[in-house]
């Protein structure tokens, strides 16, 4: 029988934020269900081959995504870590984190001002194919802007995975004489296959669940995945049924993939941290060196392409008068605001979460983990399980009876954006915290430091720098999101990536432009905020 | 802030039966030690060292047993509600803040100081050669320093009872010599029970009256430092000493979980 102190007060604040978490999660559900038994029939009919072929679809462009990302990315990945100092490598991996920071709104956008109908590579793909150029949209602009995401960020994850290879088999190796051939056999492989089932399977989640680029690039019935045909049916169709089967066929579809994952060890939030340079001892022959930049220039233009036409259509738009129009003022005030109380929500999360892990891992000692410390640990990323959009249908779904179910919309993005962005801010947040605690754990039990005291005395130094990145890179997904607002938005509440999206549907391309580059350049600014605040060190002893 | 009922100076410090696992092969501690003495606790790596000082401050909690300080059951109650200071190898100060606040913690936990409050740590201080450097922070001193910080926070707290888990281990052997007389010189000041765990016998011999030797989670001998260092100690500690000489002792040492 072991003796128990009194309750730690992090554990009660861990406990309520997942409480919050829970009726968000519990409250969608509750109207998914209330609205399936109430039209089960409705629901069985919707089960017809139209849902199988979304299915299917959904699963073929995320296969397809995740080889044409992750291959290619191996190789850039190694092309760049057997060149650990060139000139322009750390511009590079920066330039290759940008799409990560990118909202999907605006790169669906850039690629089609590059690739698309009248983008700027249409001429040229014309006079090559010998006809009119149809512009990529279904499938293959699925594809590109897929690739466009996840190839850079599975360069980068892979670039990490290489640099965790000891300096000294390098040392070894150039010493032994082992040539390009035989190190990737014998060293950079065997790394590159213990990361392979995590990033690949990251990237599979990701397209999966990827709304906003299927939403835009899709362009029909054809190309639909499953998180589109939930839009769908609720927004236009306005069949329930039909929406609560594609949900719970979604749930259970990412459920299958995330469980997958866990088990080949994957980490199914993507990291943001840049890997530094460091000296290698390599032997590279000049053969080599240039297969080497010729992959890494041709991974370097289709990632900046998309980048760049982003600005220049961006700039073509009138952004004087557009910067004038009541509607892009309040919709540009309305996202600022939104996003600040989503990050601010979501970093108290993080923070409640983080605290109450730690307080209960370290009150535990060796025995097994409970519940709770499951919940507040692995429990808390699988949030990102439930898409968005699914928790958006679940509450239109419940208040629609209740009265004007747009009147929550405000309340609606920032909540769930808040527990979409829970997960990043967790990873900024408990490395730092844990560390911390780590070092004075023991210090503030004998001195009797706790509760309030101890948050501004001991953790919050520690913590001022994760948190500010955890709220920048937190805003920053939130003011990008078209998720929730694609369901809830109207005209009364209108966010910059719904106006977007609005003025892409009255065909006022230009405008869609220069607003894309408006909330480019913003979430840009937040996440380099947010990295630059993360790379500070704070206060070592 | 002294506890209701706290003994005065150099409280016996007993552990009746108490047993205690990591999930492996238990530990069962049956030991008193003399007030107001140094006790050197030595023995091998995982003999149960630094879990018998964890179990005295509140940081572990025995499965059965009980822990006594003075005539008072302590068993239940949390860390910083016991009369023990505890210093550790490393990580004894808070790294953000300056020498005087980590001394100053000492006698208030959210660092409310009154000026009688100032006054002892400035003397604490002063007596472990920190003067002049108050306003410090952790990352500016050396590593002795900061272990001066940490028994200048000992002299400002004033409990009866002191816990050292190798605090100078990492610390070169003349600045191990300079710490360990001021340890000396604070207990004969302020008499308290010190268990000081060392893997160092020339320390235990320097300052220890008594030794308590584990082997493998249990008490395997104990005596006065002059029956241990003559000679006269048990079978298990020659072999110890023998086995631990020069070299071994230090590769013990870098084995040592921190």
């Amino acid at each position: 029988m072991r003796t128990s102190y009194p309750a730690d007060p992090r554990v009660t604040a861990g406990i309520v934020a997942l409480a919050a978490i829970g009726v968000l999660i519990g409250g969608a559900f509750t109207g998914l269900i209330l609205e399936g038994i109430h039209d089960l029939s409705g629901a069985w009919a919707a089960f017809d081959p139209y849902l199988l072929r979304v299915v299917r679809f959904t699963l073929w462009q995320a296969a397809l995504s995740m080889l044409l990302s992750v291959v290619p990315a191996l190789f850039v990945a190694r092309a760049l870590s057997r060149h650990p100092r060139f000139f322009g490598r750390a511009f590079i991996l920066q330039l290759f984190a940008v799409p990560l920071a990118l909202p999907a709104i605006v790169a669906a956008l850039g690629i089609l001002a590059l690739y698309g109908r009248a983008g700027y590579f249409a001429g040229l793909f014309s006079a090559a194919g010998g006809e009119g150029w149809p512009g990529i949209y279904g499938l293959s602009g699925i594809l590109v802007a897929h690739v466009f995401f996840n190839l850079p960020l599975s360069v980068r994850l892979f670039v990490e995975a290489l640099r965790t290879i000891p300096d000294d088999q390098w040392r070894l190796a150039s010493q032994l004489g082992i040539g390009a051939g035989p190190a990737f056999r014998l060293i950079e492989w065997p790394t590159l296959r213990a990361a392979l089932p995590g990033i690949a399977g990251l990237v599979f989640m990701l397209c999966i669940t990827s709304f906003t680029i299927v939403l835009i690039l899709g362009g029909g019935p054809a190309a639909t995945t499953l998180e589109v045909g939930i839009y769908q049916a609720l927004r236009f169709d306005f069949d329930p049924a039909r929406a609560v089967m594609l949900t719970l066929l979604q749930i259970a579809l990412t459920f299958t993939v995330v469980l997958a994952l866990t088990r080949l060890g994957a980490n199914i939030v993507g990291d943001t941290n840049l890997p530094v340079a460091q000296r290698r001892h390599l032997s590279v022959t000049s053969i080599e060196t240039w297969l080497n930049a010729v992959l890494i220039l041709l991974a370097l233009l289709f990632v900046v392409g998309p980048m760049a036409a982003t600005v220049t259509a961006g700039l073509g738009a009138d952004l004087g008068r557009l910067s004038g129009e009541t509607a892009v003022r309040q919709a540009t005030l309305t996202s600022v605001g939104l996003a600040f109380l989503s990050a601010v929500l979501s970093v108290m999360l993080s923070v409640a979460l983080t605290m109450a892990r730690r307080a209960l891992a370290v009150n535990r000692r060796a025995g097994p983990r409970t519940m709770l410390e499951y919940a507040t640990d692995t429990g808390a990323g699988f949030v990102l399980v439930v898409p968005p959009i699914v928790v958006g249908a679940g509450w239109f779904l419940l208040l629609r009876h209740a009265g004007d179910a747009f009147a929550i919309a405000p309340i609606m993005v920032v909540t769930v954006n808040a527990v979409m962005a829970m997960p990043f801010a967790l990873r900024a947040v408990r490395p730092a915290y844990d560390a911390a605690s780590e070092r004075h754990e023991r210090l503030c039990a004998q001195l009797g430091i706790s509760g309030w005291n101890r948050f501004i005395l001991v953790d919050w130094p520690s913590l001022r720098r994760p948190l500010a990145t955890a709220f920048a890179f937190a805003m920053a997904l939130s003011l990008g999101d078209l998720g929730v607002i694609a369901l809830f938005g109207s005209d009364s509440v209108r966010t910059l990536p719904y106006l977007i999206l609005a003025r892409m549907g009255s065909y006022r391309t230009q405008d869609a432009a220069g607003l894309a580059l408006l909330l480019g350049f913003v979430c840009l600014a937040l996440v380099l905020m947010a990295d630059r605040l993360g790379k500070g060190r704070s206060h070592d002893a | 802030m002294t506890p209701e009922g706290m003994p005065e100076k150099g409280a016996v410090v007993r552990l009746e039966k108490v047993s205690f696992s990591y999930g492996e092969a238990p530990l069962v501690f049956d030991v008193a030690f003399p007030a107001a003495k140094i006790t050197a606790i030595m023995g091998p790596s995982g003999s149960g060292k630094s879990t018998l000082l964890n179990l005295v401050a509140g940081f572990e909690r025995p499965i059965s047993g009980r822990v006594l300080i003075g005539e008072t059951d302590v068993s239940a109650e949390p860390p910083s509600a016991r009369p023990v200071s505890m210093v550790f190898q490393e990580n004894n100060l808070f790294a953000h803040l300056t020498v005087e606040q980590n001394a100053g913690l000492g006698r208030s936990p959210s660092l409310r100081l009154t000026e009688g409050d100032r006054a002892a740590v400035a003397d604490a201080l002063a007596r472990t050669g920190l003067a002049g450097k108050e306003k410090r922070l952790p990352r500016e001193l050396s590593g002795g320093e900061r272990q001066r910080v940490a028994l200048a926070r000992v002299l400002v707290r004033d409990r009866p009872v002191l816990l050292l888990d190798e605090p100078f281990a990492s610390l070169g052997p003349a600045l191990r010599d300079d710490m360990l007389d001021l340890v000396a010189a604070v207990h004969a000041e302020r008499r308290m029970t010190v268990l000081f765990v060392t893997h160092q016998p020339e320390d235990a011999e320097r300052i220890a009256e008594h030794v308590v030797f584990l082997d493998n989670g249990a008490v395997a001998a104990t005596g006065t430092a002059d029956e241990f260092f003559a000679g006269a100690g048990p079978d298990v500690f020659r072999r110890y000493i023998g086995a631990n000489t020069g070299g071994a002792v230090s590769r013990d040492i870098a084995r040592k979980r921190t």
